[in-house]
């Protein structure tokens, strides 16, 4: 039910918003990683960066109980089904980060007449976050975090009590 | 509380007051010591923890508690639909139930049974129930072979953990637990029962499947073991009563060992919240250290040293107290 401005029709005002907020944090990504991103995936909810600050460093194993998939690496043609599957078994408010080049288009696997690969995460399932960087460094996966954050919530992240467009 | 025993009676007015504030002490507990498991984690691995949501995240937990509200809740095609269902409110019950026995303090006790060890101990060995019921409805063979293991690991360290708190009771001469605490009066029983201790902690431990008995839900070979088919609030609430188990055990070991809510200057109840909370970061601080056994070793650990020792530990008891 959305118009085409992206404002719901119905709003459940505060609700939404608490709700929002709760889920922006407390992010709990999937321990999945298909390829070199991972390790700094793995980095990142380490000493030194630790995504457990913002409340996205419980890694569930499960499917079933996490909000946020981070598709860290190169998706093969044979990884492709079990991603969208894993996807679909998520449960509903569900998040995807597309961390390094391949899997926003595919990076330094991707030629013409390739056989391998599918070049990026958003051919088969939908992404919110988009991370550069072969691999990104552990400060990239933090910061798309905090944009996913601001996201959900639509709020600056300095200005999270304060109104704003867009 | 006087309009209420008038409007009910004294003994309904009890239980409607009891009921209450145990449900709020399990909630507010449970949301207190995930925060404490993740702080504790992260200061062993030399990182700070939640920090952004709330004062040093304290309320990281709040924000964890309702998004797990907002999330859909996933009914598998192919599960045993009433036993699904059903196994999250049998998981948390028995635990709810166990506090109706607990002495928090000389006064603070809802119902002082002369079995009170027996009825946390008896509802205790229903979370086994409820872990068969979660794994096998799932329909999923990693929450089956999580369920069995967790079968097969609960009975066998209910075993040493009934012989080993036989020791002190023998000692006391009752199965009331506000006895058992007011017997400790000249000193606690961990200085006469070093050992029953111990081994009620190891049991403990593996009781309440954590590290580094956390078989059914090891996730590097299971997946997330029985609740690996749960989801939201479902999953929620198989946390809850994790938590809560823990702070039972814990609270058995402060009654059972070192002495209940007895201690100087501060009010009972203080004392014993301070002692209760020093054992359960005890085992936090088995869960980050330990790497998981092997399954053959945690049989194997049960039956062939747990059990001998603690029959040994319950012969001399009895013997002494017997010669004395």
């Amino acid at each position: 039910m959305e118009k085409k401005t992206g404002e719901p029709l119905i709003s459940f005002g505060l609700l939404t918003e608490a709700l929002n907020l709760a889920r922006a944090n407390s992010l709990w990504p999937m321990t999945f990683g298909l390829a070199c991103c991972a390790i700094e995936m793995m980095a990142a909810g380490m000493a030194r960066f630790d995504m457990d600050r913002f409340g996205a460093g419980v890694f569930r194993p499960s499917p079933r109980q996490c909000d946020l998939m981070i598709v860290a690496g190169t998706i093969s043609k044979k990884m492709g089904p079990p991603l969208v599957r894993l996807y679909e078994q998520m449960a509903a408010p569900k998040w995807v980060i597309a961390l390094g080049n391949c899997a926003i288009s595919g990076g330094p696997f991707y030629y013409p007449d390739q056989y391998a690969i599918i070049p990026g995460a958003d051919l088969i399932i939908p992404v919110d976050v988009y991370v550069p960087g072969c691999p990104p460094r552990p400060e990239g996966l933090l910061e798309s975090i905090l944009v996913l954050e601001e996201k959900i919530t639509k709020r600056g992240r300095l200005r999270k009590f304060r109104n704003v467009k867009g | 509380m006087e309009f209420l025993t008038q409007m009910l009676g004294a003994d309904v007015a009890r239980m409607v007051v009891g009921l209450i504030a145990i449900i709020a002490l399990v909630s507010v507990n449970a949301l207190f010591l995930i925060w404490m498991e993740r702080k504790v984690a992260a200061h062993m691995q030399l990182r700070p923890g939640p920090m952004e949501v709330g004062w040093h995240g304290a309320v990281q937990t709040v924000a964890d508690a309702v998004k797990l509200m907002g999330k859909e809740l996933i009914t598998p095609t192919d599960v045993d639909r009433p036993v699904y269902h059903l196994a999250p409110i049998v998981i948390f019950l028995p635990v709810l139930l166990s506090f109706l026995v607990i002495p928090f303090s000389q006064t603070l006790i809802i119902r002082d049974m002369n079995v009170g060890v027996l009825l946390i101990l008896a509802f205790a060995s229903l979370t086994v129930l409820a872990i068969l019921m979660a794994g096998w409805a799932s329909n999923n063979k990693y929450s089956v072979l999580g369920a069995i293991r967790s079968v097969a690991q609960t009975v066998a360290y209910e075993i040493p953990l009934l012989i080993t708190l036989m020791s002190p009771i023998l000692m006391v001469g009752s199965f009331s637990l506000a006895d058992i605490v007011a017997a400790q009066e000249r000193y606690w029983f961990v200085l006469t029962q070093p050992l029953a201790f111990i081994l009620y902690i190891v049991c403990a431990t593996a009781e309440t499947n954590r590290a580094p008995f956390d078989l059914p839900e090891a996730e590097s070979e299971l997946v997330a073991g029985f609740h690996t088919e749960y989801s939201g609030m479902k999953f929620g609430l198989f946390f809850l009563a994790e938590y809560t188990n823990m702070f039972i055990v814990s609270a058995l070991a402060t009654i059972f060992f070192l002495g209940g809510w007895r201690g100087p200057f501060l009010p009972g109840i203080f004392w014993f919240l301070i002692k209760v909370y020093a054992i359960i970061f005890l085992l936090m601080w088995f869960r980050w250290t330990f790497p998981r056994v092997r399954f053959d070793q945690l049989i194997t650990f049960a039956w062939k040293i747990l059990i001998p020792l603690a029959f040994a530990n319950l012969l001399i008891t009895a013997l002494i107290m017997k010669l004395r």
